[in-house]
């Protein structure tokens, strides 16, 4: 992040103090994030990510059988397990050539449309919105809750409360009423996951070559009867956050400065369409444009590819600040791909990890997360691509390649289009996401609700196509196939907070290589070889300090907003911590920070 | 013990708790920095029956005050404002209080020097990372009841399976399963991956009205699971058994029938789910079309896989069914065929032909 001209000049002798925060709360998995702050500029100068947990599902799974790789996978994460097994299941799909029925595709994206929506509203709801709550708001920011208690909420008339302090106060942890009743849409959300995927969060119904769910009338009516029963809530949580964060910008001139970072968003896809995929690696090209959410790179707001072969030949895994030794000089599982293209050592599927615990060193090695880039041909960059959280990319990449054209949601090139249905209170709305300005911490917050909304409008569509081919009494869910002596696979599906990958290779009928690249080593990878950080670290360093605390009591909820911004799923992927500040020195040339862009 | 099938009998008299002073006030301190994903912490946020927050609130009556400590829950910023309690109850000074541990434990054993397999926290003094056996060592004997959510934390899980780099291990294999808290109970094992919401929720307040002293202790099997949870199998209270004594079995993921040829371990589970469903009676692996991979056990994953071959005592029985369940199933359906059928005296014709006698009326 760059830091602006206004904050560059007029600077004061820096006053840096050491602050860290470990583990940190109201995410998923182990983090720590290792800051310095200038409390004389009000802005943090450096920042690094570690996460501290290995555990090995790329070494224990050698040698298994690979169609247990999606049971197996789903376990890397608790929070999106079923993204793993639905992503695996498309790379086993690609190795062993077999398409699953059209059904088993509905079914599948019924039970991922209904984890986003219980995913993203309990992560905003009741983990993100604490950071924004009344509670919080007034032990850091007094000043901006007495403007708030003042100033009338623009979109009452669809959520009902008055002023925006009275939103805040409805986000209170176990006591706000926005708050508790999140909480029940996450279970009903998770109900319907459990309709479609026999449990949560480790799916028990998704097999390479289909799924095992019962396609019965009542599977879709008991969904949809309780999609309706949310879907007001889903439009009253839009204007919510709607209000809150253009409250903040208003407040809090500057706030679009706070995690802001180059655009470099990165999106795989999501929601395969039936009619056109084949899971054929040849054709991927085409059946990754036909998606329900646009796979695409958009690198400083302008689409560079959404080719989903380009996508994954661009894949590089960097060392650089890991607990891993290289594996530049093992043999490669897969020189070419399918369509004769070369696949670099760095690759996924070429990659080997052999793990070294060691003592955590800032200036050496200090995470168990790799560092996944992607290498632009153009300019010859491995770009730390970020995830936006999960949305930010989605909307984004979805709005700028204007393909989707559905019923219920339209890509327009430069905004999407979303339409719910009349609900118990509210009408029918068409809600719009516009491509923001920034790729920050408010704008990543602001998309998740709008895409709670694209999950539901999407399930709707998938509902009526599924009742459509049970009633025309089509009603196959599972195709056979056979295990190949050798073959490669990778699936690309979008896991909640982002970009989701897996990478396969068979031998003799068993996993000779298997690799995952979920969303949060993209997000929270530590410093590459080349010195690049990872895109928290990027997003945190440099960002100013709006919190009215000084170092004694200073809570960090502008770095913390930032961080649990991209939706920080540790499992997969990372580490923050904070001890009491402990004043390192003071330092007159304030070099620190500038131009991490 | 064991009677047949991995039906547990519940004993014939329910243990009774020593008269003593009920605890009015508790935490729980969670540490999800196992090896875990966090699935359980996420799972016991589904459970609706009753839900975490009707504990915190203090909806439940006879519970004590419960002061939930958890690192996804928790409102704080994280770093030392939230491990404060963890560092008061090591050092004595918080109590009383349920320790709950997720995720596998690792073997720090097999690492030569610094490193670490997971950490929760620093050493203030050094600034390294404390590891989660550091802090298992601290708070367990500390602890007045140890409980292990998940079957990582039971028994090792999917990441102590075979090739693994950690040698990691369950709870009661590292503590010893000798283990007994403060008060006196080994650790409280509810395996699951994840946890069934309402299993946990339910063991949970058992534990806590223990606390209070309104109830006995949580009776236990060998495994230290709830016995009124795991003593029957999956197969027991599963939609599709019915379909396994007539010997009518699915061949594949298409069927609608039973699953034990396409990979369901369900016979010989411990677990409760298809007759619980997963939240509020929905779901349920194999009733959905889910084969049950046994994740519920401690032989979990390795017995089980490859999870999509049919398991070797599978063929056996099936065969022996055979005969018996294609006889019963033909009998069954001449029998369904005829009580298809109306009795003939329902019609719309000039005489009464039901067998009525209207000799009373004269």
């Amino acid at each position: 992040m760059t830091t602006t001209d206004a904050r560059s000049t007029g600077r004061k002798p820096a006053q840096i103090v050491d602050m860290s925060w470990d583990p940190i709360t109201r995410i998923i998995g182990n983090l720590g994030i290792y800051t310095k702050i200038d409390f004389a500029n009000r802005e943090v100068v450096e920042c690094h990510s570690t996460s501290s947990l290995f555990r090995g599902y790329s070494v224990f799974m050698k040698g298994k059988d690979p169609r247990d790789a999606g049971f197996i996978t789903s376990r890397i994460c608790g929070i999106c397990g079923d993204n793993h097994t639905t992503c695996s299941n498309y790379a086993q799909q690609m190795a062993y050539g077999v398409k699953p029925p059209k059904l088993a595709e509905h079914i599948t994206n019924l039970g991922e449309a209904a984890e986003y929506m219980f995913d993203h509203t309990i992560f905003q709801d009741n983990l993100v919105f604490v950071d924004f709550c009344e509670a919080m708001v007034k032990a850091t920011n007094p000043g901006v809750l007495a403007r708030a208690e003042r100033t009338d909420a623009p979109r009452g008339d669809i959520h009902g409360y008055r002023t925006i302090a009275d939103i805040m106060k409805a986000f209170n942890p176990f006591e706000g009423e926005v708050y508790k009743e999140a909480l029940k849409v996450s279970r009903v959300t998770r109900e319907m996951f459990c309709l479609m995927e026999g449990r949560h969060v480790h799916p028990s119904t998704l097999y390479p070559g289909g799924v095992g769910t019962m396609p019965q009338p009542n599977t879709f009516t008991d969904y949809l009867s309780r999609l309706m029963r949310v879907i007001d809530f889903v439009k009253k949580a839009v204007a919510m956050n709607d209000d809150v964060f253009d409250f903040f910008y208003e407040a809090l001139p500057g706030y679009e400065e706070v995690g802001k970072r180059r655009i470099l968003l990165g999106c795989w896809g999501a929601w395969q369409n039936p009619d056109v995929v084949d899971y054929r690696y040849e054709n991927m090209n085409r059946w990754g444009k036909a998606m329900y959410v646009t796979p695409g790179i958009v690198v400083d707001g302008k689409l560079v590819t959404n080719n989903l072969i380009d996508i994954n030949l661009g894949l590089r895994v960097m060392l650089g600040s890991s607990f891993y030794e290289d594996w530049v000089n093992e043999d490669p599982f897969v020189t070419h791909d399918p369509l004769g293209n070369p696949v670099d050592m760095r690759h996924p599927w070429n990659q080997t990890t052999v793990p070294v615990p060691q003592k955590r060193d800032f200036d050496g090695n200090y995470s168990w997360v790799m560092s996944p880039r992607w290498y632009h041909p153009e300019s010859g960059q491995h770009l730390a691509l970020d995830t936006g959280g999960g949305p930010l990319a989605r909307l984004w990449s979805t709005a700028l390649s204007g393909l989707v054209d559905t019923p219920y949601v339209k890509a327009t090139g430069n905004s999407v289009r979303i339409s719910l249905p009349k609900g118990e209170s509210l009408p029918e709305t068409t809600l719009e996401w516009h491509i923001p300005k920034w790729s920050n911490t408010i704008e990543r917050d602001r998309a998740r609700p709008y895409f709670v909304a694209y999950a539901a409008a999407m399930a709707l569509q998938f509902l009526e196509e599924a009742m459509g081919m049970l009633r025309d009494g089509d009603t196959k869910v599972f195709e056979n196939f056979e295990v190949p002596d050798d073959a490669i696979g990778c699936g690309f599906h979008e896991a909640v907070r982002g970009v989701l990958s897996h990478h396969l290779v068979i031998r003799d009928k068993k996993i000779a290589n298997y690799h995952p690249y979920p969303p949060t080593p993209w997000n929270a990878s530590p410093r590459d070889i080349y010195g690049t950080p990872g895109p928290y670290e990027d997003a945190v360093q440099g960002q100013p300090i709006f919190e009215e605390n000084g170092p004694d009591d200073f809570k960090g909820v502008d770095i913390m907003r930032t961080v649990r911004s991209f939706d920080p799923c540790l499992p997969c992927g990372v580490h923050m911590y904070m001890g009491k500040g402990k004043t390192l020195s003071t330092v007159h040339s304030p070099t620190y920070g500038a131009n991490h862009g | 013990m064991t009677t047949q099938s991995g039906t547990t009998e519940v004993s014939g008299e329910p243990s009774r708790g020593e008269a003593r002073e009920g605890i009015d006030e508790i935490h729980i301190l969670w540490i999800s920095e196992g090896m875990s994903c966090d699935g359980d912490t996420v799972s016991l946020t589904a459970a609706d029956q009753p839900s975490i927050e009707d504990v915190v609130l203090g909806l439940i009556p006879g519970l004590p005050k419960v002061n939930l400590v958890n690192k996804v829950l928790s409102p704080s910023l994280g770093g030392e404002d939230f491990l404060a309690p963890y560092r008061a109850a090591a050092r004595g000074e918080l109590g009383p209080f349920i320790l709950v541990i997720e995720g596998s434990i690792p073997n720090q054993n097999i690492i030569d020097g610094d490193g670490y397999w997971t950490s929760f926290g620093n050493d203030p003094e050094t600034g390294e990372p404390q590891t989660l056996n550091h802090w298992i060592d601290e708070l367990a004997p500390r602890a007045w009841a140890v409980v292990a959510a998940g079957t990582c934390a039971t028994y090792g899980g999917i990441h102590a399976m075979a090739g693994n780099p950690t040698g990691c291990m369950g709870l009661a294999d590292y503590l010893g399963w000798e283990f007994t808290s403060q008060a006196g109970l080994p650790v409280v094992n509810v395996p699951g991956c994840p946890i069934q919401p309402e299993n946990f929720m339910e063991t949970l307040i058992w534990v806590l009205q223990h606390a209070a002293g309104t109830a006995p202790p949580p009776p236990l099997d060998h495994m230290l699971r709830p016995q009124w949870l795991f003593g029957k199998t999956v197969h027991e209270g599963c939609d599709r058994g019915s379909y396994y004594e007539q010997a009518d079995f699915g061949l594949d993921y298409n069927s609608p029938k039973c699953l034990v040829k396409t990979g369901c371990w369900g016979p010989v589970v411990n677990c409760n789910v298809p007759k619980r469903g997963w939240m509020a009676g929905i779901g349920g692996c194999p009733n959905v079309g889910g084969i049950c991979i046994g994740c519920t056990m401690p032989g979990f994953p390795d017995a089980f896989m490859p999870f999509m071959d049919e398991p070797p005592g599978g063929t056996l029985s099936s065969m022996v069914i055979k005969p018996y369940g294609a006889v019963i199933r033909r009998l069954r359906g001449l029998t369904n065929d005829m009580v298809n059928h109306e009795p003939k005296w329902r019609h719309n014709k000039r005489k009464l032909t039901s067998g009525f006698d209207p000799r009373w009326r004269s």
